[in-house]
């Protein structure tokens, strides 16, 4: 069932070919291969990896996940085997499958995200996601992206050692999102995307504690996306580079609205669990909109809110 | 989506769930499963409890607000199953327990019938303990050389496990410990099932990662079944 997507859905993003502007987001998709199992994955346009680190970091202890209305909290604490064993287990599949694929990195110091892009700068990758929005760890994460002034060191830092296309991934936490926006843009970031969890909490009411190790985690699914819509929006307003929205897409007009409000790209994340074949039905559903509406191409109807 | 069969109360809170479909699957592998849209946002895991040529069934207990859906379905109204998911229990011969405590029982069926079948089993006797009312004691007792129901006791006080090569076993936390201490120095070896709350089933959102003496694990990928001493000590 090989589908013959329209060309009217590519999409150039930072001089990178996208065959459409559908992504699995990182830590939903692991690195490709147990969704590559349920549908051909290429057929999407991208794919952003589990957040890697430089050491292998085993993740955060007790309950990890907690529903909520339309929505759940994760504390997985970046659990990811660290940028060398991804190379030696996971490299070799990204290499051959033919979508773009992007490598989204953290950590908890400056020192630890420039080793790792380092080491990833030398890999035949297309694209690096610098992760400076995790709220589930201790230390570093999204530490980096509440203030425009580390945000803007980070990424000029990052950006001095990189050739490769660098997109930086903001936190709803920011103070002022579109400040921290434009001070990634001036730093030298090749485009962004927005937004990762919003921080949250649940309380078991019988233990009289946080459901969580951690107190906070991260919330995401249809719950948050009205509110990241919004932001997404906010921050074209303000950028000049292009946007991937991130934030509860679960169908393909999600999808739509957030390329109304001005993303180039949009990405899937807590929707893969709801259906592990959604990066592909949603990505049906913009084709068929896009046929039936006569449009060709997604600057037709991108940022036209 | 597939229709549902019938859907049962065996117990208060607790459902078997009859669905019709050609299904795959083996003993101890699990389905994701929703019958409803996108709040709830997560499937639920439930393990195999039988597999027909053109049905599927699942023993659920009610929990939360996913058990609390399945347990309203009617006949007819339709379910979404994805999988099957996980390792399964492996293919064990010679003297073989199965001991289950509670909803433990849910795999155990699935993994009674496969290995009567199975050339070279000796003898399946199974183990199952209730807090206060058994289940599924009639059917239990169709497939069992021997059947032993525990209630309101410790089932691991009712099994002797140097009768066997194997126990495969599935229940509590502190019950499936409490074998593992029981078996030391024995000659048995015990899988166990262990369940953990998920949200892709399949590997990749590490939700139901667990420490291991292997380092972590996933229990949906790398298990639900894994040799006992390598979760707990022995």
């Amino acid at each position: 069932m090989m589908n013959k997507f329209n060309d009217q859905l590519r999409v150039d993003f930072a001089g990178v070919n996208f065959k459409n502007p559908i992504i699995l987001s990182s830590g939903t998709a692991g690195f490709g291969q147990e969704l590559n199992d349920v549908y051909n994955i290429e057929l999407l346009g991208g794919l952003s990896t589990k957040g890697l680190t430089l050491r292998q970091r085993s993740g955060n202890v007790g309950t990890r996940i907690w529903e909520t209305p339309a929505g759940i909290m994760n504390s997985i604490g970046l659990e990811n085997p660290g940028i060398r064993k991804f190379i030696e287990q996971e490299l070799d599949f990204l290499e051959k499958i033919d979508l773009v694929n992007i490598v989204n990195i953290g950590g908890s110091t400056l020192e630890d995200y420039i080793e790792t892009v380092k080491i990833v700068s030398e890999l035949k990758v297309d694209m690096i996601e610098l992760n400076i929005s995790c709220p589930n760890l201790k230390k570093g994460g999204m530490s980096f992206g509440i203030k425009a002034k580390t945000a803007a060191k980070i990424t000029r830092e990052i950006r001095k050692i990189t050739d490769l296309p660098l997109v930086v991934k903001l936190s709803p936490q920011a103070r002022n999102i579109s400040e921290v926006a434009l001070a990634c843009q001036g730093a030298g970031a090749d485009g962004l995307s927005l937004v990762n969890t919003f921080k949250a909490m649940a309380i078991d009411i019988e233990a009289k504690k946080p459901v969580f190790e951690n107190i906070y985690a991260g919330l995401s699914g249809p719950a948050i996306k009205p509110i990241a819509l919004r932001m997404v929006h906010e921050v074209c307003q303000a950028v000049e580079i292009p946007v991937m929205g991130v934030g509860g897409i679960s169908s393909w007009q999600d999808a739509v609205e957030y390329i109304m409000a001005g993303a180039s790209l949009v990405q899937i994340g807590t929707a893969n669990f709801i259906n592990p074949r959604a990066g592909l039905e949603i990505l049906k559903g913009l084709n068929n909109y896009f046929e039936k509406n006569k449009i060709e191409s997604i600057n037709q109807i991108r940022g036209i809110i | 989506m597939a229709e549902i069969i019938s859907n049962v109360q065996l117990s208060r809170g607790i459902y078997l769930m009859k669905v019709r479909g050609q299904f795959q699957g083996k003993m101890g592998q699990f389905y994701m499963i929703r019958a409803w849209d996108k709040d709830p946002v997560l499937s639920r895991p439930l393990s195999i409890y039988s597999l027909e040529e053109n049905s599927i069934s699942f023993l659920y207990q009610v929990k939360g607000k996913g058990t609390t859906i399945f347990s309203k379905l009617n006949p007819k109204e339709e379910i979404k199953l994805v999988g099957p998911y996980g390792n399964g229990f492996p293919l064990v011969k010679g003297r073989v327990a199965l001991l289950g405590g509670g909803m433990g029982a849910a795999p155990l069926y699935l993994a009674g019938q496969t290995l009567k079948q199975q050339k070279g089993l000796e003898k399946l006797d199974i183990y199952l303990g209730f807090q206060k009312r058994a289940f599924l004691k009639n059917e239990f007792n169709k497939i069992a050389d021997r059947l032993v129901i525990d209630i309101g006791g410790l089932i691991t006080e009712r099994i002797e496990v140097d009768q066997y090569d194997y126990i495969l076993t599935c229940g509590p936390d502190a019950m499936m410990q409490a074998l593992i201490r029981k078996t030391e120095g024995s000659k048995a070896k015990v899988y166990l099932s262990i369940e953990k709350r998920m949200a892709c089933g399949m590997g990749t959102c590490l939700v139901c990662t667990c420490k291991s003496r292997k380092g972590n694990i996933k229990v949906c990928k790398d298990g639900p079944v894994f040799r006992g001493s390598d979760i707990y000590d022995e």
